[in-house]
């Protein structure tokens, strides 16, 4: 295979939701080639492209890719929990409209998805509906955890005695709930609770 | 712009009780929904999802504000009226307890027609279309306790949409199935909308709100956010700007 055609399969199993440039391709073959790893065939096609294969060490490399699980460690840290950490310590900050925000955003994306996978169905590309799923559940699983976060800080907004670093629920809670009326707030987290 | 508006609700409140008991179910609802347009409700237990569908389907009255079916204000109707709009307008497909189980799928399809005065034959003719187009047309007659969850769901939902009926609402109609089943139920509901009906469903599941056109939010009986009308794609581009 040369550069560009490997572009465009790995796009194509991919729904092209991480687009290459040809020029990255080409450096990464480079650097595959200077490791061992690929290496030139000596023929060119009729355009002049080189074409490459994968060496034995190579293939190698490869099947233990594929054979190797992911670690907790080797993905990107997880900049949403982040954000959220930091609007809970941080002064004046609404936690609970940062957790609304990101819900509206990430649903969003959800329907989006969710229209692409609609168009998707009726294919056969199973690697792209794969990849669709994936993206699927884990805007779902962040709606999930949105959902929590805000229970939890429901809950603990209306325990007996909230520490300083507690959140203060703003706009959403404030004006309606006077501190007298003890009971509203109370009530309202025991549902959330119950789902 | 209220032409195609099947649904609008204006400034609706409801209020349970009263004095230091009064419970603020809902506060200064606006909404509306168009033709071919589904609409996903989500929220805590307790927000008021079931309050809003209730009073979007006549079944209750707001405290303050107007529903407005296919631009008849409710408030101005007498109850015969009513019932004959609750009849004729809207169907309703509730989380479980949607059929009756003494009648087969496409008598219970057929019984909203019978009861508008159309005759057994003809009725039962457009149950079985209604069937087919939601997948179950080989089921017609089975009894609801001879169908799967999805299937009754699909049942209830041809039933809805029977005849000029054009809005369904549809109150956790997943909440008891389990979640593939409860997708395909989606993408039917999805279908008969992108057909010309119209639809309000509440759901707690994101996936399954994801089908919706617009998904908005309660708490606490208020609307508190809302994703809008299929954005175009530049304003998805910068959704982290929006709120
Ligand atoms: N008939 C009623 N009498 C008094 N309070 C009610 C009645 N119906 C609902 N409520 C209250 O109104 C609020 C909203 O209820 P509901 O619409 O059922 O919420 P949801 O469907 O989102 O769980 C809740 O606090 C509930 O206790
Ligand atoms: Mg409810």
């Amino acid at each position: 295979m040369y550069g560009y055609q490997l572009r465009h399969e790995f796009e194509r199993s991919t729904g092209a939701t991480w687009p290459l440039n040809v020029g990255q391709v080409y450096t990464t073959l480079a650097r595959l080639e200077r490791d061992g790893l690929v290496e030139q065939t000596g023929e060119s096609d009729e355009e002049g492209k080189v074409v490459y294969r994968l060496t034995d060490a190579g293939h190698a490399e490869l099947t233990g890719w594929f054979a190797t699980p992911l670690g907790g460690n080797d993905r990107p840290r997880d900049e949403l929990a982040i954000k959220v950490a930091l609007a809970l310590t941080t002064p004046d900050v609404d936690v609970r409209a940062v957790l609304q925000t990101q819900r509206t955003a990430t649903l969003r994306h959800l329907q989006e998805l969710t229209r692409l996978k609609a168009v998707a169905d009726g294919s056969e590309d199973t690697a792209w509906l794969l990849v669709l799923d994936s993206m699927i559940f884990r805007a779902e699983a962040e709606v999930r955890w949105l959902d929590h976060s805000e229970t939890r800080l429901a809950r603990l907004a209306t325990a007996p005695r909230p520490t300083s670093a507690g959140p203060a629920p703003g706009s959403a809670a404030g004006p309606a709930a006077p501190p007298a009326v003890a009971t509203d707030p109370a009530s309202d987290s025991d549902q959330a609770v119950r789902r | 712009m209220t032409t195609d508006a099947v649904l609008e609700l204006r400034g609706v409140g409801r209020v349970h009780g009263d004095g230091a008991t009064a419970v603020h179910a809902l506060r200064a609802i606006s909404l509306t929904l168009r033709t071919g347009e589904l609409i996903a409700v989500m929220g805590p237990s307790g927000s008021g999802k079931s309050t809003l569908l209730h009073l979007a389907g006549g079944l209750d009255t707001p405290s303050e504000g107007a529903v407005l079916v296919e631009g008849t204000d409710l408030a101005t109707l007498s109850r015969g009226q009513l019932a004959a709009v609750r009849r004729r307008s809207l169907g309703y497909v509730f989380q479980d307890l949607n059929l009756i189980p003494a009648l087969t799928a496409a008598e219970n399809v057929a019984l909203p027609r019978e009861l508008d005065g159309v005759r057994a034959r003809a009725a039962r003719r457009e149950a079985l279309d209604a069937l087919a187009e939601v997948g179950v047309g080989d089921l017609a007659d089975r009894f609801p306790d001879e169908m799967s969850g999805g299937q009754q769901q699909r049942v209830a939902i041809a039933r809805a949409l029977i005849g000029p009926r054009r809005l369904v609402l549809a109150d956790e109609p997943t909440g008891a199935l389990d979640s593939q089943t409860g997708e395909d139920v989606l993408r039917v509901l999805r279908a008969r909308c992108d057909a010309g009906a119209s639809g309000l469903l509440v759901t707690h599941e994101a996936r399954h709100a994801a089908w919706a056109d617009r998904v908005v939010f309660l708490r606490d009986g208020a609307l508190v956010d809302d994703t809008g009308v299929a954005p175009p794609p530049e304003v998805l581009l910068t959704a982290d700007g929006f709120g």
